[in-house]
């Protein structure tokens, strides 16, 4: 299933161990957006609609920008427009290409039951491999920016892939390929952190004191960034969680409550399996019966 | 009395409180086992049982009602004789001769013994918690915010946790005090198990009888 290019290191409910021998010279990869460059056209949500064979439905004008109005199973990216007035009084049209962040501890993986449904390639790229999804929406309530959706049709769980089809084969994501401004770029996570540092600079000299880059550290960076230009208060763009982390509720009940109520119940036959070995069986003796026939027998 | 004489009995559970009983252990075990490959790597060879992932993914929450419903059916059934008396913390305090097969030590029981009536308290409660956390689960009829459907996902796990093990225990007591299992199987228990066991319930019962 996997290109050989592509090895996965993290596997939905899977304990053993990845293929590790591999280990990609450039290390991980990463899509840079560039909010303050992006003109709203929408050509990244008809590339990836055109490069992954997907026809969301036709729907309707809520009076805005947003078309579809939100994430579906057929639209795995979509544009957010939010308008902010900002204290000098000016109008900002923050646009924010939304989508799956490709996230380096992604909650989706993490809450994932089914073995191999959701995978994690060593170049950081967060799959989902529908033939393994069950449909139970576990990826849902792991991910902390409310990206997968689960379809009417086939009931298994759809969200962006990062074009690893594309990359495996050295090409970019089409989004990336499509972007007319160079709003959206692609490469190693090293590169794209540093062209980010750049485009920071610039923004800074022209009044964005607070541009800088979201690359969450909640969930150990993203292989999606963002460069914002009021990057401390990312929830201005459309609600960009500001500090996105996994569920503590997750974390638990995928984490320490797993093996300890595995062991308790395995704990719980043990007990009972020798409790029986020392004791013995509780039996009713034949004097119990003529006990319990002559107390009545007596009255 | 001859040896050869089979011992007198006396009845336990009707044949409808038995089929009760047993279509809600049949759905409890089906919930169980894809409910463990649901929540372990090491159990997702058990969702096969229901035709795979998928299948016990569609399978188990209907299945959780139909046990929901009889569930509901069996303990309002058997509620009356689980009420909580003063001789079962007694008895309570005698649990290491309870353990120890020192039953000579320990004070007259009824119907129920003091576990087995904590049991019945306790599989109604994780019984409750189940069905409303698994509401939030099920995401084929309802789409509640993401806040409550996690919160419903540990509720579901620490519920179905507490239910395993209690019936881990309901399960070793069958096995354990011989001659209890026919009371489910054949709706009758003999004299000697019901005096040497229930000691208050056979003086109840024979007296009964006899009038």
């Amino acid at each position: 299933m996997a290109l050989q290019s592509l090895d996965i290191k993290r596997r939905s409910a899977t304990t053993s161990p990845t293929p590790s021998v591999r280990e990609p010279s450039v290390g991980a990869v990463a899509k840079l957006i560039d909010v303050s460059k992006c003109i709203g056209c929408k050509a990244c949500q008809t590339a990836c609609m055109e490069w992954n064979d997907l026809r969301d439905e036709i729907g309707t004008n809520v009076g805005v920008y947003d078309n579809p109005a939100d994430l579906t199973e057929h639209s795995w990216t979509v544009m957010r427009f939010a308008e902010y007035e900002n204290p000098q009084g000016d109008l900002e049209w923050l646009i924010r290409k939304d989508g799956c962040m490709h996230c380096e501890d992604p909650g989706c993986l993490k809450a994932c039951p089914s073995p191999g449904a959701i995978v994690q390639y060593a170049n950081g790229i967060v799959d989902f491999h529908e033939e393994n999804c069950i449909g139970c929406g576990y990826c849902v309530t792991g991910c902390p920016f409310n990206v997968p959706r689960l379809s009417k049709k086939d009931h298994k769980a759809y969200k962006c892939t990062l074009c690893s089809d594309r990359v495996a084969v050295g090409q970019e994501p089409a989004c990336v390929k499509t972007c007319p401004t160079g709003a959206i770029e692609f490469g190693t996570k090293e590169e794209m952190k540093e062209h980010a540092q750049a485009r920071i600079a610039d923004l800074k000299s022209r009044g964005y004191a607070n541009a800088g880059l979201y690359d969450p550290a909640g969930v150990g960076g993203t292989h999606v960034m963002y460069v914002l230009h009021h990057a401390d208060q990312p929830t201005l763009y459309s609600g960009l969680p500001k500090d996105p982390q996994i569920s503590p509720t997750v974390s638990l009940w995928k984490g320490v409550a797993k093996p300890l109520s595995m062991a308790a119940m395995a704990l719980a036959a043990l007990v009972g399996f020798f409790h029986y070995m020392r004791v013995g069986p509780a039996e009713t003796s034949e004097e119990d019966e003529h006990r319990a026939e002559k107390e009545v027998s007596h009255e | 009395m001859s040896e050869t004489t089979r011992p007198r009995t006396l009845p336990r559970y009707s044949a409808s409180e038995r089929s009760n009983h047993w279509v809600v252990a049949i759905t409890f075990i089906l919930l169980a086992l894809s409910g463990l490959a649901f929540y372990h790597p090491a159990f997702f060879f058990l969702s096969d049982l229901l035709g795979g992932g998928y299948w016990a993914r569609v399978l188990h929450p209907y299945i959780g009602v139909v046990f929901f419903v009889c569930f509901a059916v069996l303990a309002l059934r058997l509620a009356r004789h689980n009420a909580w008396e003063a001789k079962d913390a007694q008895w309570l305090k005698h649990f290491p001769d309870v353990l120890a097969n020192r039953e000579e030590h320990l004070p007259e029981v009824g119907r129920y013994n003091a576990l087995q009536k904590a049991l019945f308290y306790v599989l109604v409660l994780s019984a409750v918690g189940l069905l409303l956390s698994g509401i939030g689960l099920w995401r084929a009829w309802f789409s509640l915010p993401v806040g409550v459907v996690r919160a419903a996902a540990l509720v579901h796990a620490a519920c179905a946790f507490v239910a395993i093990t209690s019936i881990i225990v309901h399960i070793y007591a069958a096995i354990w005090v011989k001659g209890s299992v026919r009371a489910m199987t054949r709706g009758d228990v003999t004299w000697g198990w019901a005096w040497r066991h229930h000691r208050a319930w056979f003086r109840q019962m024979v007296k009964g009888a006899n009038e």
